[in-house]
């Protein structure tokens, strides 16, 4: 077994607060200037020119790259051989706080969705996954709400065909058009259960950019792309800047698939530690 | 001022108060419990923002717009009582558009999630109202050169129509 203490989980978690914030990713900035090489339209260039400037002014002066810091989620991949000291849930929730108030982000969280009242930093969310190894691995994700308000999920018969699962990604990103702050990456989770499939969604969006490799993904970005939505709904090429698709399998009555947008300033960080042995 | 056209972009300085959902509710409601208001509403532009707190040497946090269409239940009744501009990001409702229209208002766009490049833009800020909000609270700014698209003019043109 390999040891690893909560402190250090802490201090891990709240260095990734920042991170996540403050530097735009870097397949993200990629896809936002070939995006800018590609488009025609000078109003479009010139709002993805402004989006790259953000990102490098957020960089330069520590300051979060979309006011909207998220409702913050961290995915922990958790190898069986490490031997936490430490309450682990905690750790991070603390680590959440203390990275959110030490970089002056914003507390978007209210503790009763119902009476609301006044928003603080925590509680996030957390998912937690056991996999092999000694080592732990820390994903965390502000995911504002202004695209997970676009979010989406459909319980497809098992006999539809891809051209339905196509339009039904489409419509969501129609739907969507110029208030989630486009371009959009879009996440979709195929299979699974109605909350798994919901969860793949978000989970694609951690994956690095895709170019696609299906005819499937070829097909939905091109159609998304001519939807000619653009930067900021104000028309371009650039309505997405990636299709991002988890899947898993699923029951023979059914075929879940959701939805999960992202607006162009998709944040995270991942940090993995070893452990010390014991 | 009323010759802004939708499409047109424009540099704003002066003026603005930051207000988003919970702001917008209250203040629906004092106006219909015909209560005080915490700022004047004539002739005043609201910015659909939550800021991020501070930074220690900046005038302001990040602030970009949030969705606009949130805010849509409230604003007819916003316009009814003075207020000329409005500031966020996306489209709005066809009851907003013709409160635009009837109330010679102007609805702007800000720059989308550029949140970090519009602070720059702010010369003074202080909350001045629902404090116990936190970044919800009421902001007044003072901006200055502060870039916008005009994205529905005083004749009830929408640069989101279906053309």
């Amino acid at each position: 077994m390999k040891r690893i203490s909560a402190a250090k989980i802490k201090n891990t978690v709240a260095g990734l607060s920042l991170k996540a914030n403050f530097v735009l990713r870097p397949d993200v900035l990629a896809a936002l200037k070939s995006a800018y090489k590609r488009e025609r339209s000078s109003r479009a260039k010139g709002l993805l020119k402004a989006i790259i400037e953000n990102a490098a002014v957020a960089r330069r002066q520590n300051l979060a790259i979309c006011q909207d810091t998220g409702m913050p989620c961290v995915f922990v991949e958790l190898g069986q051989g490490v031997h936490i000291t430490g309450n682990l849930k905690s750790a991070i929730q603390k680590g959440v706080e203390e990275g959110y108030r030490k970089g002056c982000l914003r507390d978007s969280i209210v503790k009763d969705p119902l009476k609301r009242g006044k928003p603080v930093f925590k509680p996030v969310i957390i998912h937690i996954d056991s996999v092999k190894g000694d080592k732990i691995r820390l994903t965390l994700m502000p995911k504002g709400f202004g695209c997970e308000n676009k979010s989406q999920l459909r319980m497809f018969r098992p006999t539809a065909s891809l051209e339905e699962i196509k339009k039904f990604i489409i419509e969501a990103v129609k739907s969507a058009g110029p208030d989630a702050c486009p371009p959009y990456v879009v996440g979709v989770g195929i299979g699974g259960s109605a909350d798994y499939a919901c969860f793949l969604a978000k989970k694609a969006l951690l994956r690095k950019l895709q170019t696609p490799n299906s005819k499937f993904q070829t097909e939905l970005l091109k159609e998304i792309n001519n939807l000619n939505i653009g930067p900021m709904g104000l028309g371009g090429k650039t309505t997405a800047l990636a299709v991002n698709i988890e899947t898993y399998p699923t029951h023979i009555a059914g075929l879940p698939v959701a939805v999960n947008i992202s607006c162009h300033a998709l944040r995270s960080a991942t940090l993995v530690l070893s452990g010390a042995k014991e | 001022m009323l010759d802004l056209k939708c499409g047109d972009e424009v540099f704003f300085s002066g003026k603005l108060y930051t207000a988003r959902d919970q702001a917008h509710k209250r203040l629906v409601e004092a106006l219909k419990k015909r209560r005080g208001l915490p700022i004047p509403l004539k002739g005043a532009i609201i910015y659909y923002c939550g800021p991020t707190k501070t930074p220690k040497g900046k005038v302001f946090g990040a602030c970009g717009p949030t969705t606009s269409s949130r805010m849509d239940e409230f604003t007819p009744a916003l316009l009814k009582s003075g207020v000329w501009g409005l500031i966020g990001k996306g489209g709005r409702s066809k009851e907003v558009i013709s409160a635009i229209k009837k109330y010679q208002g102007v609805y702007f766009l800000a720059l989308s999630g550029c949140a970090a490049l519009l602070s720059k833009y702010v010369r003074k800020a202080r909350p001045v109202a629902y404090k116990d909000l936190g970044p919800e609270a009421i902001y007044e700014l003072e901006v200055e050169n502060f870039p916008l698209i005009v994205g529905i003019d005083a004749k009830g043109r929408d640069i989101y129509a279906k053309k």
